[in-house]
């Protein structure tokens, strides 16, 4: 695999919008020629060359291209945006939309990326080994459409509105979330391991959210419905027992969300309800 | 300033001229006689087709409700529109002009630009509540480039609906005056008349003879009041109605009662009602399963009655946004899509609603919809008549105009549509089986010369002599492409202007902007004899305390406030 790689060389006080940083825009080109790609920071437009130092060569195709790009990029937003094959890997943390409607290949952010990570992908996959911002994979503002395919696997936290519209596809989340965690969500997994702040799953009319750890209480749109064993999670199989809790109704909704019974000994009032 | 542009093939349907090889003479902003050949600037049309600048009779393009739709979908900034340009999402500022975003309602400076990159120098905006029309003129005056105008809405007016009551049509027509006159107007749009009023009870009106809630007065009553009072003042274009019942099934025998309302009330030279998006309003069955065009019923009233016109309000397969200030229409269509939904309520006036839609060829109902729009167009015999509008942005943004022109062009382009339709509404309708097709004299026709007529604009829509130099120039050869073949190339040509000229100026060149000025704000005045106004002063200011939160010396818009103020004296009957 042909490995590119951009190390960041100079900081910017505009943000600036990367989506020609992707493998399929890259693909093919000399080391000189990518540093001649045209974004825009702020207002204005700059040439690749004048922000990353670039080494290395592409390959023919994008699956053979593999970018590596190294230093804060906290600023630089969209990269990623649309990728279909190919790799990248930011040695570093990320800002906004990072693989923003993706639809294949792999991104590995090695430090934290920024709100709307993965927004309205259907396809690839993403690993952040930092944490995540807000709307997590959630589609732009206003609109009714989120992720809709792919994996996302954030090792740290998450901000608020993780998987908002989400439509299918796996999330697993390892640190905390934020709250409204799963709101509107309609199909696809969110498995998040460490405390929910609250307020899971509003407005969910499919999908199903799993949570290990703790979270203060359950909406009360949603109503007690098992106690089951096991949830399975893509391939695999997570051990509990779980409450699961059914909803929304306020949306006539068929979400399931599977709360962990250990961590959560204050839901136990619920067991009455149990049919 | 001179301008001379040379061999072009004119389409000038006011003065007859029909593909002919004319040059035409700029001075001053101003068609004229002759130009010295050596001091003007030339532009080469030849090969090229030339027509006078379109005039848009109905788009939303200001004013609260499409500033709302902005703010309540922010979702439609980001959207990309297709477009023979580029593929792009937003504007970017170059030196002359700003940066903007938008789709199906793109910000103000972005409007200005594409209607001028696609030939259109004049737009109105059709339905601005009097007490808001100061934001109306506030977008308006940020639109660059093209001539507007509003349609001030009276058809849920407390006050008209009072002086209609009495029986006062005098003290009316002088309320209407005074009006159009403070907020600059330009003509009485009438919105679901005593349906609005009613939403604010949450009902509406089913038909034209029950009453409004409190009022006592009926649509029927409202409708030929302010026909009435538009005739009395003399303004010069028509009521401008939005028909009750709109958007649900069998209501076009609620528009066939609405036509015939006003029948007796004709006058030998001029229509005397605007039927507003008349797509919508054509509908036959009884439910959403059975809904079928009844676009020939309509087509046939039209066809005898010399009294109407009509715009087509097509409707393009997209994303988009409904806007309307028929409050219950939005609430149904919220209950039908399950989109989000926004309603207004506006002290005395009016109201409105907001929601966004998706039309799609897989849906009966939209395929249905999408028919009835080009049978009007194709079914009504008269193109003088009938104009070309998607009632932007709730049928379709006016971005897709090129759509429509290729299909009233070429039946190979509808036929191409159809095709994709669900099986059901291509057996239902009988689009398949109209041959016409419009020559590029209809289209100049339905969308300059018969609109600029119908809006009484007598210097704009045509290029005789001392006209308006607006004229739009597109690189297509009228001669030689035959559009019902190459409706492609049409399509692609009629989108991009190769130049827009307005004012005498070339403002857009290849469909991309080069220079760029304020254009003008029409607006009515009409005479009035000042006792009249006097004596239904006093009653007025009482009903402004008792009806309005703000003061009658604070309502409408000085004239100062208008970029660029265009008033029209009209002399009234009074």
């Amino acid at each position: 695999m042909a490995e590119i790689s951009l190390a960041l060389k100079a900081r910017s006080k505009a943000p600036i919008e990367a989506e020609a940083i992707c493998p399929d825009t890259l693909t093919g080109k000399s080391p000189s020629e990518v540093a001649s790609i045209s974004i825009w920071e702020g207002n204005r437009k700059i040439k690749l060359g004048d922000l990353f130092e670039i080494h290395g060569s592409t390959g023919e195709t994008p699956e053979t291209t593999s970018i590596v790009l190294e230093g804060d990029l906290s600023r630089i937003r969209r990269i990623g945006r649309e990728m279909t094959r190919g790799k990248i890997l930011v040695k570093g943390s990320v800002g906004f939309y990072l693989g923003e409607e993706m639809s294949g290949g792999a991104v590995i952010v090695e430090g934290n990326a920024g709100s709307w990570a993965g927004a309205c992908m259907t396809g690839g996959t993403i690993e952040i080994k930092g944490d995540a911002g807000d709307f997590l994979a959630a589609g732009p503002r206003g609109s009714h459409r989120g992720m809709a395919g792919g994996s996302i696997v954030v090792h740290g936290s998450v901000g608020s509105e993780a998987g908002c519209w989400m439509e299918d596809g796996t999330i697993r989340i390892g640190g905390n979330v934020g709250i409204f965690a799963g709101i509107h969500l309609s199909g696809g997994t969110i498995l998040i391991g460490g405390e929910a702040e609250g307020m899971i799953g509003a407005g969910m009319t499919g999908g199903r959210v799993v949570l290990l750890g703790r979270t203060l209480s359950i909406l009360p749109s949603f109503f007690i419905d098992d106690i089951r064993p096991t949830v399975k999670v893509g391939e695999e199989k997570v051990t509990g027992p779980f409450y699961l809790f059914v909803g929304d109704v306020t949306e006539k909704g068929d979400g399931k969300i599977f709360v962990s019974k250990e961590k959560n000994e204050h839901l136990k009032i619920f067991e009455k309800y149990l049919p | 300033m001179e301008l001379l542009i040379r061999n072009g093939f004119l389409y000038d349907p006011i003065n007859g001229i029909d593909g002919e090889k004319v040059d035409i003479s700029v001075r001053d902003g101003k068609i004229v006689d002759k130009v010295d050949e050596r001091k003007a600037k030339v532009v080469d049309a030849s090969g090229m087709l030339v027509m006078p600048g379109g005039v848009d009779i109905h788009s939303h393009i200001a004013g609260p409700k499409v500033n709302a739709g902005r703010l309540f979908c922010p979702e439609d900034h980001r959207t990309r529109v297709r477009c023979a340009r580029c593929f792009r999402n937003c504007e970017v500022k170059t030196p002359i002009t700003r940066s903007g975003v938008g789709c199906s309602i793109p910000s103000t400076f972005t409007t200005g630009y594409i209607y001028a990159g696609m030939g259109y120098t004049t737009v109105v905006e059709p339905a601005s509540p009097p007490l808001k029309t100061l934001h109306t003129h506030e977008e308006l005056n940020d639109i660059p480039i093209i001539d507007k105008t509003c349609y001030i809405r009276f058809g849920n007016n407390w006050i008209v609906m009072e002086y209609l009551k009495e029986d006062k049509i005098e003290e009316c027509a002088a309320y209407v005056a005074w009006v159009l006159k403070a907020v600059k107007g330009y003509a009485i749009k009438i919105v679901n008349p005593g349906g609005v009023e009613a939403w604010g009870w949450g009902g509406n009106v089913q038909s034209l003879d029950e009453e409004v809630p409190n009022f006592g007065v009926t649509p029927r009553e409202i409708l030929r009041g302010l026909c009435k009072v538009n005739k009395m003042l003399n303004l010069p274009h028509p009521i401008h109605v939005h028909a009750n019942g709109l958007g649900t099934p069998g209501n076009h025998r609620l528009l066939l009662e609405t036509m015939d309302s006003v029948r007796d009330l004709r006058v030998e030279d001029r229509p005397i009602i605007h039927l507003t998006h008349a797509q919508f309003n054509s509908y036959g069955g009884v439910d959403w399963d059975s809904i079928s065009s009844k676009a020939d019923e309509i087509a046939g009233y039209v066809n005898t009655h010399d009294h109407v016109t009509m715009d087509m309000g097509q409707i393009i397969f997209t994303q988009t946004m409904t806007m309307t200030g028929d409050g219950p229409f939005e609430y149904l269509l919220h209950k039908v899509t399950g989109n989000k939904w926004m309603n207004v309520d506006l002290e005395v006036e009016a109201g409105g609603g907001l929601v966004p839609i998706q039309y799609k060829r897989s849906n009966y109902v939209h395929a249905v919809m999408w028919t009835i729009g080009l049978e009007l167009a194709l079914l009504i015999e008269d193109p003088w008549r009938i104009f070309l509008t998607t009632d932007h942005p709730n049928g379709g943004p006016f971005i897709n105009y090129p759509k429509v022109f290729a299909w009233l062009m070429s039946k190979k382009a509808r036929k191409r549509t159809v095709d994709k339709l669900p099986r059901l509404a291509r057996v239902r309708s009988n689009i398949a089986g109209i041959d016409r097709e419009y020559t590029f004299y209809e289209l100049a026709i339905v969308t300059r010369a018969a609109t600029a007529r119908a809006l009484g604009l007598k210097n704009k829509g045509h290029l005789g002599i001392g006209a308006d130099a607006d004229i739009s120039i597109y690189d297509i050869d009228p001669k030689k492409t035959d559009p019902s073949v190459d409706y492609k190339t049409v399509r692609k040509a009629l989108f991009k202007a190769a130049y827009t000229i307005k004012n005498g100026e070339v403002v857009a060149k290849e469909g991309t902007i080069i220079n760029c000025d304020v254009g003008r704000t029409f607006w009515v005045s009409p005479k009035v004899p000042e006792d009249l106004t006097k004596s239904i002063m006093p009653e007025l200011t009482e009903k402004f305390k008792e009806y309005y939160t703000i003061n009658i010396g604070n309502y409408g818009v000085p004239e100062g406030f208008l970029a660029k103020s265009e008033p029209m004296e009209v002399e009234s009957e009074l």
